[in-house]
């Protein structure tokens, strides 16, 4: 299946031939069980493939089997990273399907908590690329801060990780007494901590020799190829979901998108520290116009959307997450398909990796930010 | 290294064929005058250096500028973590406190609403009398849940229409054999015990 063909001509003896080399699926700092066939010239790619499949669950033939309802949940273990943008997509292409009235309370609490959801993803993002690079202190602060938001989903959802988060028709409980403080303090102290992230990461030498002008990628190659989210915008493409088909209350929000100049992996890591920023400036103001009122619609007693066919996506941390929905008219989906961002940004790893060092293959997997769970499914 | 298809380029000491190499070249942008000045008193490192002695210090001493603590590890088997009371946990079949009879009505809900199968609930019926009248009743006989295939999405929980079934917040679920994860309703209505290790 992986063939590659090598050819091991040896003109003097200090040449060396042309390798084959496994990198994972056990690897460290292949974020998951992702395998990537490498072909070498030294230490130089000279072609490379990818295997993937080893966390396969067959998420999308179990959604067929189950009701609206509990779908959900399965939703969050796609991309476990930001369990809460999952849900989100779900959820909404189920509500707008049916038509059903959402609460402008339950929008904007969507939108605080999706929003810190991005935050934290960014935050692993930031503390597994530094740590697969060589800085290993941005890790240790980088999870702090994710730490104090993960708390924030505790009390609101009752899960850190997998948090179940949305019901369809609005939230399965009002925001915590407390909610409003807790997120207040926690977008007080970040622009502290991001200050102090690019302290040590922005200027560092070694830093930029290592992210300055690898993976890049050019505007046009990265339309073509499919790429969304931090890693489509670091080549300079304006393109937000957020912006440009909102959803939840983001139509409400005053904010900017970042965007890169070169295309590399330098510029992705400043995408992504100023999306944090904006991130921030969406909750500060979603939680200053909070309104009051229920968070649930009302529901019919079994969720029914009608025969025929819808696709809803929103930005999620990594990109364009999107949900086909082909509907019946029975109380369980005639299909599925979950439009992964993480996956179609993979396509672009053979690309970006040429001509790069073996090093730099690491480098590039921690700037594309994939998820497994979310390529496999 | 803006090679074309099947073009043969020269790396390190041999020529080797690279395949759909067309990169574009990123330009570095040129270090001004104060950011080579910056660099050549290693002020990048040491800005960098100063920021982490200011955490070592700030651990020593507990105290930090921004949280007000320094040390951020929680000590979990010596201190246990203060969990949330919406955290879905280990199950739990919640009783009457004054009768101590079972609040479960036997009606099945949460086990239509389990996207795992993994809740069985056995009813029977028993014959009681109401005003007089002999009426048949169901009543619970035995309730199952496996907790090893559990994903704690509460959505029994919710469907309980009693406010019987309940997650709680005991998180310590691990046992020796894959038997212990099928709770029965003597488990889940008395708790399981916890072996609590101390020093």
């Amino acid at each position: 299946m992986h063939q590659v063909e090598i050819a091991t001509t040896q003109e003097t003896l200090l040449d060396s031939p042309e390798m084959v080399l496994n990198m994972g699926p056990q690897h460290p700092s292949t974020h998951g069980v992702l395998r990537v066939i490498l072909k070498l010239d030294g230490e130089t790619v000279i072609d490379l493939d990818c295997d993937i499949g080893y966390l396969h669950r067959g998420m999308e033939k179990i959604a067929e089997n189950r009701m609206y309802t509990m779908i959900a949940p399965y939703w969050d273990r796609l991309d476990y990273i930001a369990a809460v943008s999952n849900g989100l997509v779900w959820v909404e292409t189920v509500e707008q399907m049916m038509n059903l009235p959402v609460p402008r309370r339950a929008h904007y609490l969507r939108t605080i908590l999706t929003e810190l959801n991005r935050i934290a993803s960014h935050l692993l993002w930031l503390a597994t690329h530094a740590l697969d690079i060589g800085a290993v202190t941005v890790l240790l602060w980088a999870l702090r801060e994710r730490e104090e938001i993960l708390k924030i989903f505790e009390r609101q959802f009752g899960a850190r990780l997998t948090c179940h988060a949305w019901r369809v028709g609005g939230m399965p409980n009002d925001a915590y007494d407390g909610f409003t403080e807790d997120v207040q303090q926690f977008v007080n102290n970040f622009p502290t901590r991001l200050d102090e992230y690019e302290t040590v990461l922005s200027e560092n030498r070694i830093w930029l020799s290592r992210t300055v002008g690898i993976g890049v990628i050019s505007a046009d190659e990265a339309v073509a190829i499919g790429l969304s989210g931090p890693a489509l915008r670091g080549s300079g493409v304006a393109w937000d979901i957020r912006k440009s088909r909102p959803y939840a209350a983001y139509a409400e929000m005053d904010f900017d998108i970042p965007l890169g100049e070169n295309g590399d992996t330098y510029d992705r890591y400043l995408v992504r520290l100023e999306e944090m920023r904006q991130s921030r400036r969406i909750v500060n103001q979603a939680l200053e116009n909070l309104p009051d009122g229920p968070v649930n619609a009302k529901l019919p007693k079994i969720v029914k959307p009608p025969v025929g066919d819808y696709y809803h996506s929103i930005e999620g941390p990594k990109g364009e997450i999107g949900c086909y929905l082909v509907s019946d008219g029975t109380a369980q989906p005639w299909r599925v398909r979950v439009r992964p961002p993480s996956l179609i940004n993979l396509q672009a790893l053979k690309q970006l990796c040429l001509g790069h060092l073996v090093a730099d293959v690491v480098a590039i997997i921690g700037t594309l930010d994939i998820v497994l769970g979310e390529i496999d499914r | 290294m803006t090679a074309a298809q099947g073009d043969v380029v020269q790396i390190g000491n041999r020529k080797s064929a690279i395949r759909n190499n067309n990169m574009p070249l990123v330009k570095v942008p040129k270090p001004k005058f104060m950011t080579k000045l910056r660099r050549f008193f290693m002020a990048d490192l040491l800005q960098g250096l100063r920021l982490t002695l200011k955490y070592n210090i700030g651990a020593i001493i507990d105290k930090d500028s921004v949280a007000g603590k320094g040390i951020y590890t929680e000590q979990y088997p010596k201190v246990r973590p203060d969990v949330a009371p919406r955290f879905h946990g280990a199950p739990r079949l919640n009783m009457d406190p004054e009768t101590h009879d079972t609040l479960c009505i036997a009606c099945n809900l949460c086990a239509i609403a389990c996207p795992e199968d993994c809740i069985d609930v056995l009813a029977m019926d028993v014959e009681i009398t109401v005003a007089g009248k002999p009426r048949r009743k169901k009543v619970l006989d035995e309730f199952i849940f496996d907790t090893s295939r559990c994903m704690f999405c509460a959505l029994c929980q919710e469907a309980c229409p009693t406010s019987c079934l309940e997650l709680t917040q005991d998180f310590e679920l691990a046992t020796y054999s894959r038997a212990g994860f099928v709770w029965n309703r003597e488990m889940l209505e008395q708790g399981r015990e916890t072996v609590k290790y101390t020093r």
